[in-house]
């Protein structure tokens, strides 16, 4: 049996010895070093099935105040490395724009750095899911953010490239700023960091609640931008453009599922306060409007799944205001599949044609195995029966309307259809517009083809039988009550 | 049985999505459904106590969710309408120019996407398995269709999409509105805890409400029938036939086996505002039907106004109203799809479909003419085809609800407006025959000299539809005697 933590170090230890090797083995194909990296991520996921247990937080001390091991950061400890795992094979996939994009001297420098790097990034967010004390909590929020720095500009000939990353960096540090700000503030009312110790305060104590809402929204400032809900979206476009395709592929699904983990274990003392509630609400009522309404007009491809990113965030984040973690969680799972199926078939088509939607014409054409996997992308985020997309926003809206949040429900079935519309925009290029006359059959290597259809099964399999995921996270984060004051 | 019956049109798809010759594998595919759902028609037994030839698989215990097949008189009766339409469509599809794998791939999905919701006892594949049909409508519209394709695709998707995402927030509702000691998706389940009074009569007014507008968009209910004429005008025949003929009853069916049956409470609230509603469909779409200058357009306008007729049957809630929607639902299902069929053909030959532009082709086609005139007579209710079998039954039901020889009330009143309904249609149905096949050649003909008749491959389908069209308008009760286990007891009562 494993103790929990030797994951996290594994993973680290692993991306040190890549990187050491890396600078020593000047001469070893590049590609090497991401097929180790994935083979050692793999080894981490088959040990996380053999956990010991640990102690929970009724009785944890030490160490455990701030770590934890329950279900949900189990699952999430997972999704960070299956996500990971994903991102490195489309990697490989990208390693040719990569090498155009990077100055260098050898035409493999820059790859070894690009396929270990997410290793940290994946250590990050692991320790993320696991994160019951604010400390911990914004530790490791910046080991995720300082890879990404790095990723999302690695391209640096680029000039797209270095605006996305100056535009990260920038408002990454200042919502890191108000992170830091509002863990202080509530610090300094309730003498505590750790989460569980927070509730109890807040419930037994007579606590003067205008600045501890003054904190818990600087709090939400930090992680808004994180999971990109409105109005901390301005960022999202212009680094998915920018950054380079698996590096955005990482940010839309790994630091989101990151940033909605912690947003779940933060508010469970916080949802105790009507007006938390409230702002929720405001939120994902503006998240979701504005992310469906703004990608209707888009025509650059990874722009649009920027803004779908900002939409499905407003559909998980009325998970959230229903307090659901099981919704929340397969949201998130099938928002990783199909997002990290429609990266991959960006990057392959990216490579050869280009990221406009233009540059899909005729896609079923010149390569029907493509079209079909990117049109169950599609169908899957729009949100079509028999994939995971689908029972994602039921389980949503089931639990909106356990909650009795009419108006979010209402909202939500009306940016559905603005979905449905900008997401069969790439079928219809793909499907019923004839290719351009210099078009080419488009290549795709035996490892992502594999890959692929992986997805594509998990997709539908999950959207036929959800239990499995459903499992994993029993038993469910206890739903808090309100305080009436 | 079901299992075969809903697969075996998905399995062919699949075939011809790895190169088995696709129009072949087609027909075989659609021709086995039809003969299984033939068979299964013969051995259901209409005794009370609900579905047979029931297979589950339980897929989730803790939100109580199997994948059961199951299926009693009414879904018999639509899974047969949905097969052999289907064979109708395939046997009909002229040559596909462009990737006709995929033409051929997505008809069979959006027949089996409408077979595996008739068949469903389940509440939640029953919703999943009407929208497998919604893609394919898509691409059929968009790639295959004609005139203004590109926009007709978009609406039609959207109006489906949308109204479907509130048929769903109508089925949580209702989900979540049973005591959770009891909470199931499963037909049968959710029937005994109606029958034993489990639903607020609170919540059964908003869940009434929610399934009536999302069935409502879906089967073209006005005002949110605008979809309808636009998507088929666009639609290439054969998926034109299948929406209108199979996939548009779908909402109807729903209607007839969730809202009525579940709700039952809050179909007694909404009633007037259905009432005035599928008055909305016959009077008002029939009027504009009369404009109309296309026949594509005027056959699209038709289809959403005989909506208005089943509406009113399921408005009355009486066994003869119920029995007269279902063998409406079936009766139009064949008539549209045989009228649709002859106006794919006449435009694959003429290029058009405009009433000037026609003219006297009752010579040059006297097959089609035939057919057509079959399907109008149909249309129109002529007695001796199935529609007027239902049509009466609708009528004779409507009136009676709440009738007391002193004076008119809502039903009566309604019933009578949509009498003139009849009126209407025939005059618009005659009108498009004596516009198409009778008088002097249109503009576009005169320098045709000769136009091919309809080939003996298209005029068997056209045969077979016309032979079950005929042989249910003269023996109703074939079918009729097979409903009666489909609607729950309460409502019978209604007719004493």
């Amino acid at each position: 049996m494993i103790p929990p933590p030797a994951l996290e170090i594994a993973v680290v230890v692993w991306g040190l010895v890549l990187l050491l090797a890396e600078a020593f083995m000047e001469r070893a194909n590049r590609r090497g070093f991401a097929i180790a990296a994935i083979a050692g991520l793999l080894a981490v996921l088959i040990a996380s099935f053999f956990l010991r247990t640990t102690p929970g937080p009724a009785t944890a001390t030490g160490f455990w105040t701030f770590y934890t091991a329950d279900p949900l950061a189990i699952f999430f400890k997972r999704f960070a490395l299956v996500t990971t795992i994903l991102v490195l094979v489309m990697a490989i996939d990208y390693a040719p724009m990569i090498r155009i994009g990077v100055p260098a001297a050898t035409p493999q420098a820059g790859l070894g750095e690009f396929f270990t790097l997410p290793l940290f990034t994946c250590a990050g967010l692991m320790w993320m899911a696991s994160a019951i004390d604010f400390i911990m909590i914004f530790v490791s929020l910046e080991l995720v953010t300082m890879s990404f720095y790095v990723l999302v500009s690695f391209t640096r000939r680029n000039p797209v490239a270095l605006e996305a990353g100056v535009k990260y960096l920038i408002l990454s540090a200042l919502a890191t700023g108000f992170l830091v700000y509002g863990i202080t503030w509530i610090f300094g009312v309730t003498g505590e960091t750790n989460l569980a110790r927070i509730t109890s305060v807040i419930a037994t104590q007579n606590v003067d609640h205008a600045p501890l809402l003054f904190g818990i929204v600087l709090v939400l400032v930090a992680l808004g931008f994180k999971i990109a809900a409105v109005p901390f979206q301005i960022w999202v476009p212009d680094v998915y453009q920018g950054a380079p395709t698996p590096v955005t592929a990482f940010l839309s699904v790994g630091s989101k599922a990151a940033g909605f983990v912690v947003l779940l274990r933060v508010l469970g003392p916080f949802l105790m306060l009507p007006e938390v509630g409230r702002v929720l609400v405001g939120v994902t009522a503006a998240t979701l409007i504005y992310g469906n309404f703004a990608a209707l007009p888009q025509s650059n491809l990874k722009r649009l799944l920027g803004y779908s990113s900002i939409a499905h965030a407003g559909y998980l984040l009325i998970g959230v205001v229903a307090f659901s973690g099981a919704a929340v969680a397969y949201y998130l799972v099938a928002y990783l599949l199909m997002t990290l199926l429609s990266f991959a078939v960006l990057i392959v088509v990216g490579n050869s044609a280009g990221d406009q939607i233009e540059d899909y014409a005729g896609l079923a054409k010149r390569s029907p195995f493509l079209a079909f996997t990117m049109l169950i992308g599609m169908i899957s985020l729009a949100g079509v029966p028999f994939t995971a997309g689908f029972l994602g926003k039921y389980f949503v809206f089931d639990a909106a309307i356990r909650q009795h949040q009419v108006a979010l429900v209402v909202i939500g079935v009306i940016t559905v259809g603005c979905g449905f519309y900008y997401y069969l925009k790439v079928v219809r290029a793909m499907y019923w517009l004839e290719p351009a006359a210099d078009a080419t059959p488009v290549h795709t290597s035996p490892l992502s083809r594999l890959t692929m259809s992986a997805l594509v099964i998990a997709i539908i399999f999950f959207g036929v039988y959800p239990q499995p995921i459903l499992n994993a996270l029993s038993p469910e984060l206890p739903v808090p009550r309100m305080v009436v004051r | 049985m079901l299992l075969f019956i809903v697969f075996a049109p998905i399995f062919a798809a699949i075939l011809i999505m790895f190169d088995a010759p696709a129009r072949l594998t087609a027909l075989i595919g659609a021709a086995a459904t039809t003969v299984a759902a033939l068979v299964g028609l013969f051995l259901y037994r209409p005794v009370p106590g609900g579905f047979q030839f029931v297979n589950a698989f339980p897929i989730s215990q803790s939100w109580r969710l199997s994948f059961s097949l199951g299926a009693d008189g009414l879904s018999l009766m639509m899974i047969f309408l949905a097969a052999l339409v289907l064979l109708c469509a395939v046997w009909f599809s002229p040559p596909v120019e462009k990737s006709e794998r995929l033409f051929y791939a997505c008809l069979l999905f959006l027949a089996s996407g409408a077979i595996g919701a008739f068949a469903s006892l389940d509440l939640f594949f029953f919703y999943a398995f009407h929208e497998l049909a919604l893609i394919p409508t898509f691409l059929l519209i968009g790639i295959w269709g004609s005139g203004n394709r590109f926009a007709a695709a978009w609406k039609v998707t959207i109006y489906l999409a949308v109204g479907s995402f509130i048929l769903l927030i109508g089925l949580i509702l209702l989900y979540r509105s049973v005591p959770p000691a009891m909470r199931s998706f499963d037909l049968r389940d959710l029937q005994v805890v109606a029958s034993k009074g489990g639903i607020a009569p609170a919540a059964q007014n908003n869940i009434f409400l929610l399934l009536l507008i999302g069935f409502g968009v879906l089967i073209s209910l006005f005002p949110f029938h605008t979809w309808a004429p636009e998507a088929y005008a666009a639609a290439p025949a054969p998926a034109a036939m299948l929406h209108a003929g199979v996939l548009k009853k779908f909402g109807l069916y729903g209607l007839l086996r969730v809202a009525l049956p579940l709700v039952p409470a809050g179909a007694q609230h909404w009633r007037t505002l259905l009432v005035v509603l599928l008055l909305g469909n016959i009077i008002y779409v029939g009027l504009v039907t009369i404009a109309q200058k296309r026949l594509d357009w005027m056959l699209g306008y038709s289809s959403v106004m005989h909506m208005g007729y089943i509406f009113l049957g399921i408005a009355s809630a009486n066994l003869i109203g119920l029995n007269g929607a279902a063998l409406l639902m079936f009766a139009h299902g064949l008539s549209i799809a045989l009228l649709f069929a002859v106006a794919g053909e006449i435009r694959r030959r003429t290029g058009t479909l405009v009433f000037a532009d026609l003219g006297a082709l009752a010579k040059l086609m006297p097959f089609a003419g035939f057919a057509f005139g079959v399907g109008t007579f149909a249309a129109i209710g002529l007695p001796g085809f199935a529609n007027f079998a239902g049509e009466i039954l609708i009528f004779f039901g409507a009136f009676r609800v709440g009738a007391d020889w002193q004076g008119f009330h809502l039903f009566q009143i309604a019933t009578a407006l949509a009498l003139w309904g009849v009126v209407i249609s025939a005059i618009y149905m005659l009108r498009a025959y004596r516009a198409i096949f009778m008088g002097p050649p249109g503009v576009r003909l005169r320098n045709w000299t000769e136009q091919p008749a309809l080939t003996t491959t298209l005029r068997w389908p056209a045969v077979l539809l016309i032979i079950a069209t005929v042989i249910v308008g003269f023996f109703p009760n074939t079918l009729i005697h097979l409903l009666g286990p489909a609607f729950p007891p309460a409502l019978v009562e209604n007719t004493r």
